[in-house]
């Protein structure tokens, strides 16, 4: 079971790709999908390998992704939704 | 398409102004990766930020000023270090930070930036350093290093630049390190014992501008100058900061250059005071400012 997941703002994304080339377990690639400005947002291709070590966050120049550990008795919930 | 995958709050968000997001700076700038680990750095030290405030110049650095929900204050072009001085001054119970580009804290506020390490004010400087005028242009600063093509020098740059550890070692400062936008981790780190010091500390932060100054040299995008960054930088904590002065291509000295004690402007006051006055020398109390 994966030890972290990330959560994503695909509108604030700008694909620099830093998140991508220096999450350490690769989770990452550019999608082929556009946010509203036209840039390819980074998604999760293996989310199993997160470790929530919060790399992506901490490079991303935009605010736009950040990762979180999972406490390992607690179900990851799977969300999401417009906000 | 969703907008948010999952809803995990970033812990960085409490210090933003969320609705001033996207912000302006382009793809691949590193000045929103500086404010990350600045905000790491907050959260590590504990700070408590009814205590903080944060003075910006003007240039795509001091953007900053606008973007963090912290008392914040977007002065003057080069005069951010004169009034985050006075904020000092006037409220010596103030952590008061500055962040801003090389260009503003380095040429038309280069006076300011060696008095204020002169005389030791408990200021905590983060320069982004672009090696460039970002905003304006992308004109040659005082630190853009030899041989760069800039709009300004269009065949080259020729005269020497500032190597800013050594310049702000020499005029007194305590603390003074480097990192480049790659480090984040050890950024943040370096911001938090730079809170622990009391005394004008430096942070040098090498950060990409691919628009003006990566583009212009064919260094590539923002992702390339920070493998380039990954690739060519050395940790070299301690490094004589005579020794680590920047190249165009060449290899980038970081650490942490200096962590010393010396007595600060407000201590130093006090002192001379308490000596020529003896006893008719009366601290003021701390006083409220009630302002409105
Ligand atoms: C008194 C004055 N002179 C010149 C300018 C034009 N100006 C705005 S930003 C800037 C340079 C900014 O460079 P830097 O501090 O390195 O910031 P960057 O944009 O690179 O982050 C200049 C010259 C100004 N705003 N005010
Ligand atoms: S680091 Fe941020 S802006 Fe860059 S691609 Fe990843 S999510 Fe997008
Ligand atoms: S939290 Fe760490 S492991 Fe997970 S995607 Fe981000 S950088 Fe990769
Ligand atoms: S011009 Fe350069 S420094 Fe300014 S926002 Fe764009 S990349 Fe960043
Ligand atoms: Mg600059």
């Amino acid at each position: 079971m994966a030890k972290g997941r990330v959560s994503i703002v695909v509108e604030r994304c700008k694909a620099c790709g830093f998140c991508v080339e220096f999450c350490p377990t690769h989770v990452l690639a550019l999608s082929s999908a556009f946010n509203s400005k036209g840039y390819h947002p980074p998604h999760v291709v293996h989310p199993e390998k997160c470790s929530g070590c919060d790399l992506c966050g901490m490079y991303c120049p935009d605010f736009a992704i950040n990762g979180t550990k999972i406490s390992q008795d607690k179900v990851p919930q799977a969300s999401g939704g417009e906000k | 398409m969703l907008n948010i995958l999952d809803n995990t709050v970033n812990p960085v968000e409490q210090f933003l102004r969320s609705d001033r997001m996207p912000h302006i700076w382009c793809p691949g700038c590193g000045i929103g990766t500086t404010v990350n680990s600045f905000a790491h750095a907050l959260i590590e030290s504990k700070i408590d930020l009814e205590s903080l405030a944060l003075v910006s110049g003007i240039g795509c650095t001091g953007r900053v000023a606008g973007y963090v929900k912290l008392d914040s204050f977007h002065t003057t072009h080069g005069r951010a270090i004169p009034f985050a001085t006075g904020l000092k001054l006037a409220n010596p119970k103030l952590n008061v930070v500055v962040y801003s580009g090389d260009g503003d804290l380095s040429a038309i506020g280069g006076n300011h930036l060696i008095h204020a390490a002169r005389r030791n004010i408990d200021l905590k400087v983060i320069c982004v350093n672009n090696l460039i005028y970002a905003m304006t242009g992308g004109q040659t600063a005082p630190t853009t290093p030899g041989h760069a093509t800039t709009s300004t020098n269009p065949y080259g740059t020729f005269e020497p630049s500032f190597n800013l550890p050594h310049l702000v070692e020499a005029a007194g400062a305590v603390y003074v390190a480097r990192w480049t936008t790659f480090h984040v981790r050890q950024l943040a780190r370096s911001i938090s014992e730079a809170f622990q010091k009391k005394g004008f500390s430096f942070i040098e932060v090498i950060s990409p501008c691919p628009t003006l100054y990566q583009r212009r040299n064919k260094m590539g995008d923002g992702l390339d100058t920070m493998k380039y960054y990954k690739e060519k930088s050395k940790v070299r904590h301690g490094a004589p900061t005579s020794e680590v002065g920047l190249t165009l291509n060449g290899e980038i000295v970081v650490g942490k250059f200096v962590d010393r004690d010396r007595p600060d402007y407000q201590t130093m006051m006090r002192a001379q005071y308490v000596e020529s006055l003896g006893e008719r020398y009366i601290e003021e109390p701390e006083t409220e400012c009630v302002c409105g």
